[in-house]
């Protein structure tokens, strides 16, 4: 495939390319389909999609009831609105019943860029990593975005997918044995000395930091972490005790999302190192996305260095 | 089950109050009041109105209903429980770790509930995602809720009116409760919801008003929503909360507490003899 895609446009693609195969499948908005990308769906399937207006909580409500009547509706805004507004909707008519709803956020992380901390969302994989029996999924590149979207039409239950606005390059589909399965991550790069555990666009920055580290004699293994719940455990704990220090990296706070995650399994199974890499308790700010990815160190550089640290606090 | 008319409906409506008010005095917690105002309505929907199979709860063809004023469960569990898709004698059980009878409604758990409900304003965007799925896949099913006027504050409400306005849902029919209290007072004065038939018209909905306590007037407010073509119908409908006990009657207070021994006896003593004085006997 090659090239670059932002991982919402390779969402909107698979809207459409699954509806025909899919016919349960149902699309819901909140007056931002250009935004989502949700807009070629809408095009193409209008009576399967339903634009709620700018009333996310209405929206995410109605999915509910389609999903409890048979439907597989994947409700579409920005993170902000689909996690942060709508939480409560979402736990207690969603995951609460269980239902057959895919909450699509997007625009998640600093990477909105321009709008600014208003409409960049740090906190919603914490957020949806809270509610009981929530499946959290942020795909790394627009390969694996499609084949996320059709592995949650497959799952029946309630699931929460972030989605990225920059275009980033795609890289999965040149991965030898790359296989993508909800809860399973892929180890992308073999590696001794530390294992980054990355998600999102994250995990593209984290091939790059292998590459730095490497010229400084610092063997880097990376796991694509799409799935953040259910967390693949037996994965980590692998790369905890042959590699003895872990980093994780997500586009998202240090508090309770990925990081979170993992320093909590291997705090109580597998003590190591492990350090965070990502918005540290800080609302966003406005800029071109790679001027606040940078402002925040979430770059490829800020990443190898919370590597060397990892590496220099083994014992 | 044989759909009830006339009298036989005020003797169900008056045996789910005292289900439901027994239970909740059982279990030394719960919402008797609300309960009680909407137990009339509740009886009709699933005595006379509704197309469900208590055998088959998850019958696809059911006619489904939200409980938006989540915590009424103990009315709606009597009435399923009567109704036959559950032992009426797990009702002694309601809100404790032994069964499957939570405090709010809750579908994962017990059969017959169409949707898991508690918090105040969302059971209408669902009843809202149901009834549009009835519209696109073409089915004849139709769907019913009940919100308490006291929920009408939240503002997803109106966002659902909104909406179901928006679709023409012609197969969604919600009855608002308006028992004028609320926990902390009359509704009026916590937050005035009225008027509720001007707000509704111009949201474009079918309005109808009734004496929520009268079966006759409920059951053609029903036929008057089926009749009703392009628009969503609410029955706007004024009731006594705590009706049917005498000192819980338009008292807030009763909102969210259990009768103690000496006053469920009373309770008991007053519902069974309006069962008695209904039957005739």
């Amino acid at each position: 495939m090659a090239g670059k895609i932002a991982t919402r446009a390779a969402y909107g693609k698979a809207l459409v390319e699954f509806a025909e195969k899919y016919p349960e499948l149902v699309v819901l908005d909140a007056d931002l389909a250009m935004a989502t990308m949700t807009k070629d769906f809408r095009a193409a399937y209008p009576d399967r999609f339903f634009d709620c207006g700018i009333a996310e909580n209405n929206m995410t409500g109605i999915a509910a009831g389609m999903a409890a009547s048979g439907l597989k509706p994947f409700t579409n805004t920005f993170a902000i609105f689909a996690a942060g507004r709508s939480y409560e909707q979402v736990r207690n008519s969603i995951g609460y019943p269980h239902l057959n709803v895919k909450v699509v956020g997007s625009h998640g992380g600093v990477s909105v860029g321009e709008d600014g901390a208003t409409h960049q969302c740090t906190e919603d994989l914490a957020l949806m990593r809270q509610i009981p029996e929530m499946t959290v999924v942020c795909p790394c590149d627009g390969h694996e975005m499609r084949l996320a979207v059709e592995a949650l039409l497959n799952y029946d239950g309630p699931a929460y997918l972030r989605l990225a606005r920059p275009a980033t390059e795609i890289f999965t589909d040149e991965l030898e044995g790359y296989k993508f399965e909800l809860g399973k991550g892929v180890t992308i790069a073999d590696g001794s000395d530390v294992t980054i555990i990355a998600t999102g666009i994250m995990v593209g920055m984290a091939r790059q930091a292998r590459e730095l580290l490497a010229a400084e004699g610092i063997s880097v293994r990376v796991i694509d972490m799409h799935t953040i719940k259910p967390l693949d455990e037996e994965l980590v704990l692998k790369a905890a005790r042959e590699t003895g220090a872990i980093v994780t990296s997500e586009e998202a706070s240090v508090l309770g999302g990925l990081g979170g995650a993992v320093a909590e399994l291997l705090a109580e199974n597998c003590p190591v190192p492990v350090l965070r890499h990502g918005v540290n308790d800080s609302f966003g700010r406005s800029g071109t996305a790679a001027a606040v990815l940078e402002y925040f160190g979430l770059t490829a550089e800020g990443l190898a260095e919370k590597c060397r640290k990892a590496v220099s606090m083994k014992k | 089950m044989e759909k009830l008319f006339g009298k036989d409906l005020a003797v169900a409506a008056y045996k789910a109050r005292l289900l439901a008010v027994e239970a909740v005095h059982r279990a030394a917690s719960g919402h008797p009041g609300g309960s009680l105002s909407c137990a009339d309505a509740l009886t009709v929907l699933y005595f006379n109105e509704m197309n469900v199979d208590s055998a088959n709860p998850n019958w696809a063809e059911r006619d489904r209903f939200v409980l938006s004023k989540g915590h009424c469960a103990p009315a709606l569990y009597a009435v399923l429980a009567m109704q036959g898709f559950f032992p009426v004698e797990d009702l002694q059980l309601l809100r404790s770790i032994k069964a499957h009878l939570s405090g709010h409604p809750d579908m994962r758990h017990v059969p017959g509930v169409d949707m898991s409900t508690g918090s105040l304003g969302q059971g209408l965007s669902t009843a809202v995602g149901m009834a549009l799925t009835a519209k696109i896949t073409r089915k004849l099913w139709r769907t019913y809720a009940i919100c308490g006027d006291g929920e009408l504050a939240e503002g997803q409400i109106w966002e659902a009116i909104m909406s179901a306005a928006k679709w023409k849902l012609d197969n969604l029919c919600v009855f608002i409760d308006v028992n004028g209290l609320q926990i902390d007072g009359a509704t009026k004065d916590v937050m005035p919801t009225e008027p509720l038939d001007k707000k509704l018209e111009a949201f474009n909905w079918h309005v109808v008003k009734i004496d929520g306590h009268d079966y006759a007037q409920i059951l053609a407010a029903l036929a008057e929503a089926r009749r009703t073509k392009g628009k969503p119908t609410a029955i706007l409908m004024a009731t006594v909360k705590g009706k049917g006990v005498s000192f819980m009657e338009n008292q807030a207070g009763w909102h969210g507490k259990a009768p103690n021994a000496d006053e469920f006896a009373v309770a008991k003593a007053e519902l069974e003899a309006k069962i008695k004085e209904l039957e005739g006997k």
